[in-house]
């Protein structure tokens, strides 16, 4: 983990384990009955959506009070954006202000970076998603899930574990992140969707692609169901979306054929009756809402490793992060 | 650390010692506590719980009785968070009563500076409200920076800042042990058990 967290593939097997293991750590904050730590006190984080979200936003507000950060949430609906302002002297607004972290959500691929790289700002920059690029946290908090109901629990990965991603692969930043972070941590991941929902390039990435969700869904430990974005969508990429949920959407009857502890992930929000189907999204084998709950574990524990020390706990050269037993010299 | 430093370190405590500051310590705790009904001890990682799980097994041994263990990892209240890098977490991990009008005894294995127990005690805070709360530590090294002390103390072992105490515990380290040694400008992994209290100010 470098400074910024803008892709899933910066990520290493090492430092997914660290976040998913602090996290970890931070669930077990959910059952005190003072839910805060003092750790980020004096810290100022912004949160910069340029984009609409309720859970993502919420998510990120939620870590970063419980641990006692200044918050300054940023929409660009009401603010000088839509005077025109440009990214980069909102940037600089913000850097003014002393932002020790920007959270960024962009309709544009590659705005976090280009805020991270740009010299704009001081802070770190955490990507909450941009365009069709990545979404790292989601894919974390993903895998922080899987873990828990398939791994073997704290300091393991995910090696051997069988994920299916389906639906709209093309423009989904989940699946991108995920495909990253999930063969960082060893599991094998497969993609399906229709032909046309299949990014050109997915040769290059580490997973496999099948057009046949009945032929995957049996050795699946885990399926991962996506919108399909419609907002996102400029031409015709099937014919109807009652086709659409005929072959590629998760009913009853699909999920009847999964193994018995395969469990059903998706990131919201949902079209229920397109992707997935009102009893399956309300199944206790749907993940869909637990989710919710670990992204504010995972988003604490990026927060406290990218700003609770003098510099990230992972950072390039690797260095191990100290323990309590090493003096502070 | 010891391993370069001119002079090797020198044993203060034994794993026969250590058997015996415990047992003393726990029925020190038998005493004060009047039966120990309502005591729960929390160690402070890594070696303090274990400490406190060897403390609870002679409680038993003294009570009859299991006395509740758990451990209180307190990294996120810590004072020195920002001189380095974001530090590992270790778990927190409080028994299934809780700690609401029970007697606390935090466990740890070297007291210095005194500001890890005051991190413990604000951590303890936002985890429930004891009746009181007591402070049991196997060496006493002296330096404190804080109005902190011991309830228990295995050892009072009078140092110099330049001198280092390493715990030695068999469940980390594979042997029972403490070793004072001088400071040396290296770093040593935290397996080879340093001292958990953090550096007087004035060393840094």
């Amino acid at each position: 983990m470098k400074r910024h967290l803008i892709s899933a593939a910066d990520l290493t097997r090492d430092d997914a384990v660290l976040i998913l293991d602090t996290a970890e750590e931070m669930a077990r904050l959910a059952d005190r009955p003072i839910k805060k730590l003092p750790t980020l006190r004096g810290r100022t984080i912004v949160n910069l959506f340029f984009e609409d979200s309720t859970r993502t936003r919420i998510s990120f507000e939620a870590a970063a009070k419980r641990l006692s950060a200044d918050v300054i949430s940023f929409s660009a609906k009401g603010s000088s954006v839509s005077k025109g302002e440009s990214l980069k002297d909102t940037a600089l607004t913000l850097e003014a202000m002393g932002a020790d972290a920007v959270v960024i959500r962009h309709h544009d691929s590659g705005a976090p970076h280009r805020l991270a790289t740009s010299g704009w700002i001081g802070g770190s920059v955490v990507n909450a998603g941009d365009g069709t690029h990545e979404h790292p946290t989601q894919a974390l908090l993903d895998a922080f899930t899987m873990r828990r109901h398939l791994g073997q629990g704290t300091g393991s990965d995910l090696a051997g574990r069988r994920v299916t991603i389906v639906g709209d692969i093309l423009h989904s930043r989940v699946a991108r992140s995920n495909v990253h972070l999930l063969s960082a941590l060893g599991a094998d991941v497969t993609l399906v969707a229709p032909p046309t929902l299949v990014p050109i390039g997915v040769g290059h990435w580490p997973c496999e692609v099948s057009y046949d969700l009945d032929s995957v869904l049996a050795k699946s430990d885990a399926v991962m169901m996506l919108r399909v974005q419609r907002e996102r969508m400029n031409a015709a990429f099937f014919p109807t979306e009652r086709e659409y949920a005929r072959r590629y959407g998760l009913d009853g009857e699909r999920m009847a054929r999964m193994p018995e502890h395969a469990i059903v992930m998706h990131p919201g929000p949902m079209n229920r009756g397109m992707e997935i189907t009102a009893d399956v999204a309300d199944s206790p084998r749907c993940t869909a809402v637990e989710q919710v709950t670990n992204g504010v574990s995972i988003r604490m524990a990026v927060f406290y490793l990218l700003l609770g020390g003098a510099e990230p706990a992972v950072s390039e050269p690797a260095a191990p992060a100290l323990t309590r037993t090493e003096e502070s010299s | 650390m010891d391993s370069n430093s001119s002079t090797p370190a020198r044993p203060v405590l034994e794993a026969p010692d250590i058997a015996r500051v415990l047992t003393r310590i726990a029925h020190e705790i038998v005493e004060r506590a009047k039966g120990a009904d309502d005591v729960v001890l929390l160690g402070i990682p890594t070696r303090g719980v274990h400490l406190a799980h060897r403390l609870a097994g002679k409680l038993e041994e003294i009570t009859t009785r299991p006395t509740p263990v758990g451990s209180l990892d307190i990294t996120m209240y810590r004072d020195d968070l920002r001189l380095g890098p974001a530090r590992t977490l270790a778990r927190t991990d409080i028994p299934g009563d809780g700690i609401d009008g029970r007697l606390v005894i935090l466990v740890d294995d070297v007291l210095f500076s005194g500001r890890t127990i005051r991190a413990a005690l604000d951590a303890l805070n936002d985890i429930g409200r004891p009746r009181a709360v007591q402070l049991a530590v196997l060496v006493d090294r002296g330096h404190r920076e804080l109005p902190i002390r011991a309830d228990y103390v295995g050892k009072n072992l009078p140092t110099s800042l330049r001198e280092t105490v390493r715990v030695q515990l068999d469940e980390e380290d594979g042997r029972d042990g403490v070793l004072l040694g001088e400071r040396s400008e290296v770093g040593v992994p935290p397996a080879e058990g340093r001292e958990s209290e953090t550096t007087p100010v004035g060393e840094q």
